[in-house]
């Protein structure tokens, strides 16, 4: 008897969607409690088109040779000490700044998709969000056991944990991501799944993965290729989510319009330390961040919001002004982490003459009129002994958490202001987005715990440097300070047989 | 005989990352479990009161009524972390694929009789519906949920649900010749037949809990011990010839019982061994849920079967220390 197929699209459907009930002893509002609260107005879930039709026992299969694999690659690596086959030790400075900030995040988005994972009525995206979340704790979990390994030689790395709930420069991922989970779950999809994922994903772990490759890093590039179809599966759903919201009403193109021009301009600022990473950090060179703002944004994005043009959907306010950032924001980061050395958990160094001229032929707009020469002063101080260091706690942007150290747009050499006073209270931001965000939810970002005022305020171990380090647990002496005369530069130099070089004053 | 192959040796600074260390010891090697599970939700500073239940941090405590001095003390004795977990479904999955391609070519479903069809459509395929409310269960508990060492186990546990899910609704359209005529009619069974009400009204009644560790041990005591365990294990006679091809294509959820068993039950064990306070909290819940899952399957099973069904988890209760 010949039995008669059904197509592999309705096979699906019969095995989720079919799974789903209309609740009766229980209010289908009390099961779902959540989903109302924003505004967004669904008027037929089964009208969300599933963006990929994997089964669970498709999922395990294919997860679980992933996995295989990589173990025997990070075993591998391990046994045979691969560590010593990066280009620099400065390079492990990324790791660490990847382990602190980065993957923190991963955990995050794994408790957040488990969220709406429960909490979407429709029962296709629902499952497709518990599939991200399981990645997203793969994705945690894998790249701690891929840089566990640098962590047995490197120093901070190993308190990366307690460093992404305390220090300064952490409160930057730490509050973006708070900020997601404590929104509705539309508004978390279109910031973690559409912003983050599928805007700027190309802009942070592709990133991070090309500077393993191009840097010797054979763990955190075996990962990074190991993770690539899942971050392929996780931008197809946000740009799904998207079109569905966008299709579903037409009362639902403000606040998403909103939430786009809110996690645009979120994202960007916690993107100025990839770029920072990307201009400073790796010793060979991937490409400028300009570079990759133009490609992954100006012509990626560009063409993206064209294709939602038809929704109504508009380029996100303030794009031009972090265009014009990009030809900025790794250069004024890297400043600060340098006059911070002693408050960061990883190294930093002034760029020799190649990498300068790099940065030159990169930047012809700005490097040579505005940053060149402030980092010739600083390594020319450095030399004859007054290596700078800013040991004034500065003001933080009450949004996005980052030391008010950015520019004017349109005039560099401005640094830029704004504030509102709100319930009586003046609160101070680093750029007119950061404050767009603030004076549309005061009541949610007068609540950022923001590190310099709990520092003032007695909340972080004492009133000095050292207290407050020391609370970060930062091991003085070893995770702080230049790369130069730095353990790390010690043993790095020891394997490779090379003298120390001259320790900095 | 020996190889020895040469190789350098570099003396590590540390063995493992700071927060695993202050656990097992400075100096000891970590395992892959510890390092991806031990103290990896943040604890502290959070920014924002979440605007859907601002009376709680994202991560909370306050959460659930039980209290624990540590939240890293109900460990997962088979010690899953995302590889490992998926590498376990693939090989039970593997196995029941196996299965699945056997019993379809020798026709063992196919050649039943109708009536015994009609019986697994009205009798077993409605517990997909049963398997989707655990799994939202589950995603639930890993998102209210505190501390990685009991919610990254929950959200494993929703997959396997909807895996499970995933292998009832294909035998429903083994059984059916793969037009979903009897996945709707085992839908109409679980929304209106009178022997699944009580089942169906037990897991709705779930699905609105706030307190994620009653709900946690509503699920494992009442949803998993008796409504699960009676469904798949209690019902050969009315399976009859069925009986044997329905075990071998459900072989998956057989293992995954008994593997999610050990990791549940011991979750119960330390949370209710942690104090006075937790052990008569988690009793009462306890109490309370075999109670409404041995009134969910009575109108099913039968009031014999369904009380002998509860009081087994009655006397299981009482082995993990509470008291019934």
């Amino acid at each position: 008897m010949a039995v008669k197929k059904m197509g592999l699209k309705q096979k699906y459907a019969h095995l989720t969607r079919g799974l789903d009930w209309e609740t009766s002893y229980q209010k289908m509002d009390d099961v779902f409690p959540y989903d109302q609260f924003e505004g967004i107005k669904i008027t037929d879930w089964s009208k969300w088109e599933d963006p990929f039709r994997l089964t669970m026992d498709a999922y395990w299969k294919f997860q679980a040779e992933k996995e295989r694999k990589l173990y025997a690659v990070i075993d591998a690596f391990a046994q045979n000490n691969g560590q010593l086959n990066v280009s620099d030790a400065r390079y492990i400075n990324v790791l660490k700044l990847f382990l602190t900030g980065v993957s923190p995040l991963e955990y995050q988005a794994h408790r957040g998709f488990a969220f709406t994972g429960r909490h979407m009525r429709g029962v296709g995206p629902r499952i497709a969000a518990q599939m991200q979340s399981l990645d997203e704790l793969r994705h945690f979990q894998t790249q701690a056991h891929t840089i566990s390994h640098y962590n047995k030689f490197f120093d901070g790395i190993a308190e990366f944990q307690h460093m992404h709930d305390r220090v300064w420069y952490l409160s930057v991922p730490k509050s973006f991501f708070d900020d997601a989970r404590a929104a509705g779950p539309f508004e978390f999809m279109i910031a973690i799944g559409f912003a983050f994922e599928y805007v700027l994903t190309n802009l942070l772990f592709v990133p991070f993965m090309s500077g393993a490759a191009y840097n010797g890093d054979m763990s955190t590039v075996t990962f990074g290729f190991s993770a690539q179809s899942d971050e392929s599966r996780h931008m197809t759903l946000g740009i799904e989510v998207i079109k569905f919201l966008l299709e579903q009403h037409p009362d639902n193109l403000p606040i998403v319009q909103k939430w786009v021009d809110k996690w645009f301009w979120r994202g960007f600022k916690v993107l100025g330390l990839v770029a920072m990473m990307m201009d400073y950090m790796l010793p060979k060179k991937v490409m400028s961040w300009k570079e990759a703002w133009e490609i992954y944004f100006t012509e990626a994005g560009g063409s993206l919001f064209t294709d939602l043009e038809r929704y109504g959907l508009k380029v996100p306010k303030y794009a031009d002004v972090a265009t014009e950032m990009a030809e900025h924001i790794s250069h004024q980061n890297w400043a600060v982490f340098y006059q911070y050395t002693h408050a960061a958990a990883f190294h930093t160094w002034t760029p020799d003459k190649e990498h300068l001229d790099w940065l030159s032929e990169k930047y012809p707009n700005t490097f040579d009129k505005y940053y060149r020469p402030r980092w010739e002063m600083w390594a020319k101080m450095d030399e004859e002994g007054k290596r700078f260091y800013n040991m004034a706690l500065p003001q933080l942007c009450q949004t996005c958490q980052i030391p008010m150290a950015y520019t004017e747009p349109g005039d560099p050499t401005q640094i830029a202001f704004r504030c509102t006073e709100w319930n009586g209270e003046m609160y101070h931001f680093c750029s007119d987005g950061c404050k767009d965000i603030f004076d549309d939810e005061p009541e949610k970002y007068a609540q950022s715990w923001l590190p310099v005022h709990q520092i003032f305020q007695g909340n972080c171990g004492g009133p000095t440097v050292p207290d407050v380090l020391n609370w970060y647990r930062l091991n003085v002496g070893a995770d702080n300070m230049d790369y130069v005369g730095s353990p790390d530069e010690q043993v790095w130099n020891s394997w490779k047989g090379k003298a120390p070089a001259e320790a900095a004053e | 005989m020996t190889v020895e192959i040469k190789t350098i040796d570099f003396e590590p600074k540390r063995q493992t990352f700071g927060h695993v260390a202050r656990r097992i010891g400075e100096g000891k090697p970590a395992t892959r479990y510890q390092e991806a599970v031990l103290d990896v939700q943040a604890t502290a500073n959070f920014h924002y009161k979440p605007l859907w239940e601002p009376e709680f941090w994202q991560y909370d405590e306050g959460k659930t009524k039980v209290v624990m001095e540590d939240w890293y003390k109900p460990l997962d004795p088979r010690q899953f972390y995302y590889a490992t977990y998926n590498i376990s479904r693939a090989n039970m999955n593997q196995s029941n694929e196996r299965n699945f391609t056997f019993v379809e070519d020798k026709g063992l479903l196919e050649k039943l009789p109708q009536e015994t069809k009609d019986v697994l459509i009205n009798r077993l395929i409605p517990v997909r519906h049963l398997h989707w409310g655990a799994n939202m269960n589950m995603s639930e508990i890993c998102q209210r949920g505190y501390g990685t060492a009991v919610t990254s186990p929950c959200i494993f546990s929703a997959g396997d649900h909807l895996g499970m899910a995933q292998i009832i609704g294909r035998i429903g359209l083994e059984l059916d010749g793969q037009t979903g005529d009897g996945l709707e009619t085992a839908k109409t069974a679980w929304m209106n037949d009178a022997s699944w009400q009580g089942i169906r009204k037990l897991i709705e009644d779930t699905l609105v809990l706030k307190d994620w560790f009653e709900l946690f041990v509503a699920q494992t005591l009442g949803v998993n011990a008796i409504v699960f365990d009676y469904i798949y294990n209690g019902q050969d006679d009315a399976f009859g010839a069925a009986s044997l091809p329905i075990s071998m294509l459900t072989e998956f959820v057989s293992d995954w019982s008994k593997d999610e068993v050990k990791w549940s039950d011991n979750v119960i064990k330390v949370v209710a061994a942690e104090s006075a306070g937790n052990k008569a909290t988690v009793s009462e819940w306890a109490k309370k849920w075999i109670a409404a899952a041995q009134d969910a399957l009575t109108p099913f099973a039968g009031a014999d079967a369904a009380k002998a069904q509860a009081d087994k988890v009655r006397d299981k209760a009482k082995k993990l220390g509470l008291e019934i």
